[in-house]
């Protein structure tokens, strides 16, 4: 054995100290800030500071943090809503009938519409005081988070192994201790993933949402949105360049800190018996497992979850065998009943809402729109694939680069892209472009990453043996992308599609207004007019648009991804 | 014959082969070291060897889909360099888009030559009711079985009609029964001159197999890849299995194959040999003693022959012969000319109970494996009893490809485990002695 070698055993298991040290003073840190922003969240509104901000970059610190912890606010409603819902809809075959459809409707909301109103709400319920705010803003980056997350628990609970499932029944488990034995575990590894992809949309909302207009009051509260919109008002680019390092910033350290150790940690519980692709840990897991304290805190907290997931509650009375009785036709007949009783009241309180303040004017007027914002999304869907399917399979099929790549990608789909706006803003209004035209490549801006990364692991994960019976029997040129790579990476590139396209369409709503000072930019769309309407506080315009959004992507999701995912699925998937 | 073959046109050419892969700051490892192999039009040849003895790299490196380091590559007198035109591969997992159907996959080659659509679809129907796909066409190959999608991969090559036809053990992802079909097939249409081909060449690690449809063997040595024997065999089609004089042709293979590599000269020339440079087979322990069970009883008695072990377990060579390796290795077995033999110490293991075996294999462990021996007496002298994972596996690749240095670094935890030797803590990397005493 050489001596090089014992050195950094040794630096890592005789020093245990140093790495105590930094996580001591990570932890502090961490209190510290927290009780901060406690402090800011329970003064009232009118208190002197309370909503004010100022473009002053020794303030940023302070503003990302007040903004991140926003973030993790949402973030634990959203795993809340997900344990609760998500478990709900695949426990009970009745709530099902409800809960999917509706979910399913929720993700294609773009909630960015009704922010006015529940920034109104919230207010209401905490009248005069600055948790209203807050809680409008969390509510707000919550439902940007929580949609995927609950249909990532409810597609890992509908898919736990039988086998597993009739292990945990004969060893009688109660349904409380299968839920956290089984149940949740398997759904971990989909559910870390989804997480951290809500994580990267909710920034989207935090910059929209931190900054509200209601009527002629206008509040910010203390964060990194509320500065760039500052920012874009008082026309300081160099403010808005503070902005986007600060977000830089935090975005590479939650990445680091969290979810490179969450997504190495919950590999564990993936399901497959082969050994995948097994990268080094990341450096956080290993300061966790190597630094004594933290292992300490892990483990404490390790062994109050497993206590309190082996409790031997039971919600269903005794375990009961798997062939559960019959469901009895007379309660089903009655939920239907039940459920056709409340549509019905909601369908009528729609229509008595709406002949009251819309026209079929109206309604043709949003239409309208509506086509020429789906126009832009298509065009845009088509440049952006034509752009970067090329450029992605070009790095997945080198290893060197696709692994350099793919961070990249993800990380840029994870920034915000309303933060980038400001500069194509000067850019139009400095040479007198058109709006109409201009302003749609903001739409895809943040979304474009996604057929970028799904693309690239896509071509990555192309078969070697299929690649070399493509260059055995010489199959070159367009015959290669027709009929050997373009197939291959198409269930990807139509995973990576689905997002950008469903995200083209909620950043249509910022996109196609953009402001840089006193000078307003508009493009004709749906988007626009949604955003409109919420200025002018028409609350029915505002609903009419938002539902015909809401029409036209669940009807492009329905008639157009969906096919074709599934074909792909069907068609396409080797094995 | 072998005159009549050699004055053949020759096909392909391999001369002083060599291919390694570069490893930063050490020695390269080296795959296949110094291979010639010479076809002729109107053989069938084979690369026999085990896993890891480079002649499926060799196959690559004769289509051109592999560039060697060293050595010259000729194909009908002319160097190769990409892909060469006259040769289509078997590939071992069929390598079949899987979004073409049969006819579309079985075209694909003569697509790519620009082969007009008439010709290329009466092509492709010939080549499909040949290899009996006919009805198949518009399958998509999920439909089909893994023997039916081997017909499509044969179909597909041979559409093309090859001068030489490559197969990287085209059988060994079948069942046996299946695998014996297509191999009769095979055999039959070269036999009747169907065939559009000149030649075969195949890959494969069935000694029965090559024996069965091979005209001349050529057997690889390991570590790095040698060719240590050529072999005719001299018997017409179709052959039997249970001939004595095919038997006994299967039997001598075993035995080269088993022989121990002669310590020539190449080993006085290299670098002394750290006692890290050895690959452990990934062997588990119940295996090994499930073997050395059924050694000890009836009907072996201690004494098996290989082939006919092998037959009656059915294992593949690649199965066997690591098993009697690793079990010679703690002399727990001896080869000896295709026959595998049961030693004292592999007797006592085998009646002793549980602790007893344990203790042997301890013992067996720490005085021939010396990487586990050093694991040991590293954690003895920390004060925490603790040592990374990592850097055993750093030496390890000192001497040999990284997946092989993973390999053997996991076949010894599983038998440090067994042997109680050390723990091992995956999540932290780290070996320690929890639980032991």
């Amino acid at each position: 054995m050489s001596a090089t070698t014992n050195y950094s055993m040794a630096a890592g298991w005789r020093l245990p100290n140093v790495w105590d040290l930094v996580a001591f003073v990570c932890v502090i840190g961490a209190l510290v800030g927290v009780s901060h922003v406690a402090a800011g969240t329970l003064t009232r509104i009118d208190a002197p500071g309370a909503t004010q901000i100022t473009l002053d970059p020794m303030n940023l610190p302070a503003y990302a943090v007040r903004t991140t912890l926003r973030m993790f606010a949402a973030l634990a409603a959203s795993l809340l809503f997900t344990f609760t819902y998500g478990t709900a809809a695949a426990k009970s075959r009745r709530a099902a009938l409800v809960l999917v459809p509706v979910l399913d409707v929720l993700q294609s909301v773009p909630i960015l519409g009704f922010l006015t109103f529940t920034v109104v709400f919230f207010m209401n319920l905490f009248p005069g005081q600055v948790l209203g705010l807050e809680l409008a803003a969390i509510f707000a980056i919550f439902t940007s988070q929580a949609w995927n997350m609950a249909f990532s628990m409810y597609q890992s609970l509908k898919t736990v192994p039988a086998d597993l499932y009739e292990a945990s029944i004969s060893f009688h488990l109660t349904s409380w201790q299968r839920f956290w034995k089984l149940e949740v575990p398997f759904a971990t590894p989909g559910l870390v993933w989804n997480t951290m992809m809500s994580m990267s949309g909710g920034w989207f909302f935090v910059v929209a949402s931190e900054a509200v207009a209601v009527g002629d009051n206008t509040w910010k509260l203390p964060g990194i949105g509320s500065y760039v919109a500052l920012a874009l008002e008082e026309k300081d680019i160099v403010a808005v360049g503070w902005a986007i390092l600060a977000m830089l910033v935090v975005i590479l350290a939650y990445d680091q800190l969290l979810f490179r150790p969450l997504v190495a940690w919950s590999a564990k519980f993936r399901f497959e018996t082969t050994a995948g692709a097994t990268a080094s840990d990341p450096w956080m897991l290993r300061l966790m497992r190597r630094t004594r304290l933290l292992q300490f805190i892990g483990e404490r907290v390790g062994d109050m979850a497993a206590y309190i997931g082996g409790l031997r509650l039971s919600f269903t009375g005794r375990v009961r065998s798997m062939t559960s009785p019959e469901p009895s036709k007379a309660v089903d007949a009655a939920w239907i009943a039940i459920l056709l009783a409340l549509v019905s009241i909601a369908a009528w309180r729609v229509v008595l809402f709406a002949s009251r303040a819309i026209s079929w004017a109206d309604v043709g007027e949003a239409v309208g729109l509506g086509l020429i914002t789906l126009l832009r999304v298509v065009v845009l869907m088509i440049l952006a694939s034509l752009i970067w399917v090329p450029i992605g399979v070009w790095l997945g099929l080198r290893p060197v680069w696709a692994r350099r790549a793919q961070p990249i990608a993800q990380f840029l789909a994870a920034f915000p892209a309303n933060l980038l706006f400001p500069p194509f803003v000067l850019f139009i209004v400095y040479f007198h472009l058109s709006p109409d035209v201009w302003l749609t490549p903001l739409m895809v801006l943040g979304t474009q990453w996604y057929i970028l990364f799904n693309v690239v692991a896509g071509a990555a994960a192309f078969p070697g043996d299929l690649k070399e019976a493509a260059a055995n029997f010489r199959i070159g040129g367009f015959l290669w992308w027709r009929k050997v790579i373009i197939p291959g990476i198409f269930p990807y590139y139509v995973t990576g599609a689905i997002t950008a396209s469903g995200g083209s369409w909620n950043a249509a709503i910022v996109a196609e207004v953009a402001s840089w000072g006193d000078t307003k930019l508009q493009a004709h769309g749906l988007g626009a007019y949604i955003a409109d309407a919420t200025d002018k506080g028409d609350m029915a315009r505002v609903v009419l648009g938002v539902v015909v959004m809401s029409t036209f992507v669940v009807l492009f999701n329905r008639l157009l991804w969906r096919p074709m995912y599934a074909y792909a699925q069907r068609r396409l998937t080797l094995g | 014959m072998d005159t009549a073959v050699t004055t053949r046109p020759c096909l392909i050419d391999v001369k002083g082969c060599r291919q390694a892969y570069h490893k930063d700051a050490n020695a390269d490892l080296v795959v296949l070291d110094d291979v010639n192999l010479t076809l002729h039009e109107g053989e069938i040849v084979a690369l026999l060897g085990r896993s890891g003895s480079g002649k499926s790299t060799l196959l690559r490196i004769v289509s051109g889909l592999l560039k060697p380091t060293a050595g010259e590559v000729t194909w009908r007198g002319k160097p190769v360099s990409g892909p060469t035109d006259g040769v289509a591969m078997v590939f071992q997992s069929f390598a079949l888009f899987p979004w073409l159907t049969v006819q579309e996959n079985v075209e694909i080659g003569l697509e790519a030559r620009g082969v007009h659509r008439s010709e290329r679809e009466k092509r492709a129907e010939t080549a499909i009711d040949m290899i009996g796909l006919g009805g198949f066409e518009n399958a998509y190959p999920k439909e089909l079985s893994g023997g039916m999608r081997q017909r499509v991969g044969l179909a597909r090559a041979l559409v093309v009609h090859p001068d030489l036809l490559l197969m990287d053990e085209p059988f060994s992802a079948l069942d046996v029964l299946t695998a014996e079909t297509l191999r009769t097939d095979l055999i039959d249409l070269w036999m009747d001159g169907k065939l559009p081909v000149k030649s075969v060449l195949m890959v494969t690690h069935n000694i029965e197999e090559a024996v069965l449809m091979c005209d001349r063997i050529l057997v690889f040595s390991s570590n790095p890849g040698r060719v240590a024997t050529e072999l005719k065999v001299p018997f017409p089609h179709p052959r039997n299995r249970l001939d004595p004089d095919f038997r006994q042709l299967v039997d001598d293979i075993y035995g080269i194959m088993t022989r121990r590599p002669p310590a020539g000269p190449k080993a006085a020339t290299a670098a002394p040999v750290s006692p890290l440079a050895m690959p452990l087979h990934r062997v588990g322990t119940n295996i090994m003693s499930g073997l050395m069970e059924t050694l000890a009883a009836e009907p072996y008695n201690g004494r098996a022959d290989l082939p006919a072990l092998a037959n009656s377990l059915q294992y593949e060579v690649d199965d066997l012969l690591p098993l009697g390796e690793t079990l010679q290795l703690f002399r727990f077995a001896v080869l000896e000319e295709g026959d595998i033999l049961l030693t004292d110490l592999g007797r006592t293991y085998v009646e002793g109970d549980t602790d007893q075996r344990k203790k042997l294999f301890s013992e067996a462990l720490r005085l021939y494996v010396p990487l586990a021996n050093m694991i040991r007496q590293v954690l003895d002298e920390r004060w925490n009893h603790r040592a990374s994972a990592v850097r055993f596996r750093d030496e390890l690749e000192d001497h040999m490809s990284p997946d092989y240095a993973a390999d053997t670094l996991r076949t010894l935890i599983g038998w440090g485990r067994y042997a109680e030797l050390f723990s091992y803590d995956e999540e932290a990397e780290q070996f320690g002695l929890e639980d032991i005493e």
